[in-house]
């Protein structure tokens, strides 16, 4: 956990005063750095300044929506991005994890809950230290690196801990809930379509054909399996 | 035929018509055919008496003569004298004769003479008695049987009694008088009656039809626009032309229509007011909420820290503020519910596994409660909304919980061809028939003077996720014997599921 030795830092992006002091006082008892912007079209130049290691956004904000800050962060970095929103029922949310968000929690969440979210999305798959190899993909934890065939693909930190997962144990069958709880740290049941959501854009990264994928493949009404490569 | 004479008013506007206007023509046709024939008859009986008259007059003349000359056989004379009369009036002659007598005593039926074709018998017997009773000129109506033909004629009989002075002999001599013209004419009559007025009856009841036919085009229009109104198509309006009162008639259902609209438009907005307001509140509460209770979090990590009464404080303060928002969330399910905006996700659910789960809650173990699960070793599979069906169970099971005083809760899975049932069974306290039917009300609480906690929310969702899934979810309970919920989800969307468990707790 070399990652340790710094504070990492936490980009708060939400429109309420209190409740942005709010969490720049809880994360302050977690040892993270916070920044707080209150502004959508403000976010780009607080997020170049502050360069933080997540960044925790608000969907409803003034200046410039949440999903449009989603996008242009997502355009030039693949710092994760957790939304916080009111409404976890609504289009919304599925068109803030498509712009780009790794994750989401609904107001009003515990402490605890954001905490682990944050952490999940902090921490490096500090479990695998040596290289996976797996049929034409390579997969370097130290590196953080991914490589198909040689060429390098360009997975975001979440899509690399996913692909990792499930690398981990070939053949073995992951529930969306035990993703959930491994990949994104829920300690309660959560929202299956996050998996969804993501294992598709990591399909269309790494497979030849995202509809007829071959290396991870979907167990119908349980989960997902990395198909281990004949040798 | 009843079908129609029921739905169709044309049916009985133009069959009530025609029966009628048939019975009116009936009725008047009747009446002229019958002071016609009273009125033709009556004038054949004038001519065929005046005609009588004279010949009886000169059969007595015949009879006082022959008595003066002849002294014995009559018969001769008489049948001259029969002859006599017959011819007097050539060919064209329009009566038949008939004589009978002498008429000695008691014996009424004497020797006969008549002309050619006329059957004495078929004379008529009352007018043939009066004749020979008494004296004078008597007539009557009656069908007449020739012998020559086989067909009867309508007949005038004109009677009388004759006397022969010389023997004192009596004769009964009868003129029949055809009426075969008269009855030619009132047939021809009646034919053209007959015909008439069944062409009018033809007539009417077409007339009827046209009319009922431009009335009721347009009442049947407006049937069919009301019909589409009434589906939901509110723009429907009927085309007003003219004045009378079919526009009129229309201009109404147009204000109607109208009025209508506007109210549905009206309270249709209301509503997504209100939808929108709930919403809304619930959603711009969440912000605030959330700073307090990261708060109330911060102050509850701390607690040791302070004093005994605000370390209380800090606990309260969490507390009620998880119950606060469980409650705006149950708030917020419910307002879903009632919008008609909550949506099912279904998938492919093994009820087992559900009951399984719920029942291995932490929480149920730390309130002392023992769950056993019977399914019966098999998966229970179900087309539904996962997480909706796990709120389901786990809410039965915190009502279990909260309000039974059981040690032990059962909660059992089967199913049949029509559906999927899971019983949440508890040996509590249990509930009176009253309080059955008043489970699933909001707020409502078993027993209100035992603080329980919780949002009083929980089985009205449970009922409406069952309901969204076309399922049932039912309530019994005895006093002092527990309660039982049986939830019922069908196999295939939209069918009306038999449970599959019965209670044993059903009256």
């Amino acid at each position: 956990m070399s990652y340790r030795s710094k504070r990492d830092r936490v980009l708060v992006v939400d429109d309420d005063a209190s409740l942005a002091e709010m969490l720049t006082i809880v994360l302050a008892g977690e040892g993270l750095t916070t920044s707080v912007c209150r502004a959508g079209d403000q976010v780009m130049a607080e997020f170049i300044a502050f360069r933080p290691d997540v960044v925790l956004l608000d969907l409803m904000l003034p200046g410039l929506d949440g999903m449009s800050v989603c996008r242009q962060i997502r355009a030039r970095s693949a710092v994760p991005i957790i939304m916080m929103t009111a409404k976890a029922d609504t289009p919304d949310v599925v068109a803030g994890l498509e712009a780009g968000a790794d994750d989401y929690i609904t107001k009003p969440f515990k402490n605890t809950e954001l905490v682990a979210r944050l952490r999940a999305r902090l921490r490096r798959t500090d479990t695998l230290v040596d290289t996976l190899e797996f049929g034409e993909i390579v997969l370097d934890p130290a590196g953080h690196t991914v490589t198909r065939k040689g060429e390098s693909l360009d997975l975001t930190p979440l899509e690399f801990d996913l692909l990792a997962c499930l690398l981990s144990d070939p053949n073995q069958v992951f529930t969306r809930e035990v993703l959930l709880q491994k990949v994104w740290g829920y300690h309660h049941p959560g929202d299956t379509k996050l998996v969804n959501v993501h294992m598709t854009r990591l399909r269309s990264k790494i497979e030849d054909d995202a509809d007829a994928p071959q290396i991870i493949r979907t167990v119908r009404g349980v989960g997902y399996q990395a198909i281990a490569p004949t040798p | 035929m009843r079908g129609l004479w029921r739905r169709s008013l044309q049916t009985r506007v133009v069959t009530s018509t025609i029966v009628l206007s048939a019975l009116a023509i009936g009725l008047t046709g009747w009446a002229m055919l019958r002071d016609v024939a009273s009125e033709l008859a009556d004038s054949r009986r004038e001519v065929a008496v005046a005609e009588a008259r004279s010949g009886f007059e000169y059969a007595q003349d015949q009879l006082d003569s022959a008595v003066d000359t002849e002294a014995s056989p009559q018969s001769e004379a008489l049948t001259q004298m029969v002859d006599s009369l017959t011819s007097a009036r050539g060919t064209a002659r329009t009566y038949e004769l008939v004589l009978k007598g002498p008429l000695s005593g008691d014996d009424a039926v004497g020797p006969v003479r008549s002309s050619s074709a006329v059957l004495v018998s078929s004379l008529p017997v009352g007018l043939v008695d009066t004749v020979q009773g008494s004296t004078g000129t008597y007539w009557q109506f009656s069908d007449l049987t020739l012998t020559d033909t086989s067909g009867r004629e309508p007949v005038v009989v004109v009677g009388r009694q004759l006397r022969a002075p010389g023997t004192g002999d009596s004769y009964a001599l009868y003129y029949l008088f055809s009426m075969q013209d008269q009855q030619s004419t009132l047939t021809l009559l009646r034919n053209a009656l007959l015909l008439g007025g069944l062409a009018m009856v033809l007539m009417v009841g077409a007339v009827a039809w046209l009319v009922s036919r431009q009335v009721l085009d347009p009442v049947r229009l407006a049937r069919r626009i009301a019909e589409r109104f009434a589906s939901g198509h509110l723009e429907q309006r009927m085309r007003v032309r003219g004045e009378d009162d079919l526009a009129r008639l229309s201009t109404s259902f147009n204000q109607m229509a109208a009025n209508l609209q506007s109210q549905i438009r009206r309270l249709e907005n209301l509503s997504r007011l209100q939808q929108r307001f709930v919403s809304d509140v619930s959603h711009e509460l969440r912000t605030p909420l959330t700073t307090v209770q990261m708060a109330s979090e911060v102050l509850f990590d701390a607690r040791t820290a302070f004093d005994p009464q605000t370390a209380r404080s800090a606990e309260l303060l969490k507390g009620e503020l998880d119950r606060f928002e469980s409650l705006l969330s149950d708030l917020l399910d419910l307002s879903r519910f009632d919008a008609g905006a909550a949506q099912l996700e279904l998938e492919l659910v093994d009820m087992s596994d559900i009951a399984r789960g719920c029942a291995g809650d932490p929480v149920l173990r730390r309130a002392g409660i023992e769950v056993q699960v019977d399914d019966g070793g098999e998966p229970v599979t179900v087309m539904a909304d996962p997480r909706r069906i796990d709120r389901i169970v786990r809410n039965l099971l915190a009502n279990a919980a909260k309000y039974s005083r059981s040690a032990t809760v059962s909660v059992s899975v089967a199913h049949n061809d029509s559906g999927v049932s899971l019983s949440v069974r508890d040996f509590g306290v249990g509930f009176g028939r009253d309080e059955n039917l008043r489970a699933f009300d909001r707020f409502w609480r078993a027993d209100p003077a035992r603080v329980q906690g919780g949002t009083g929310l929980g089985l009205p969702i449970a009922r409406e996720d069952a309901a969204l899934h076309g399922g049932t979810l039912q309530a019994w309970g005895r006093p002092g014997e527990g309660t039982e919920f049986i939830l019922t989800l069908p196999k295939q969307v939209g069918e009306i599921p038999v449970p599959a468990l019965i209670s044993e707790l059903a009256p």
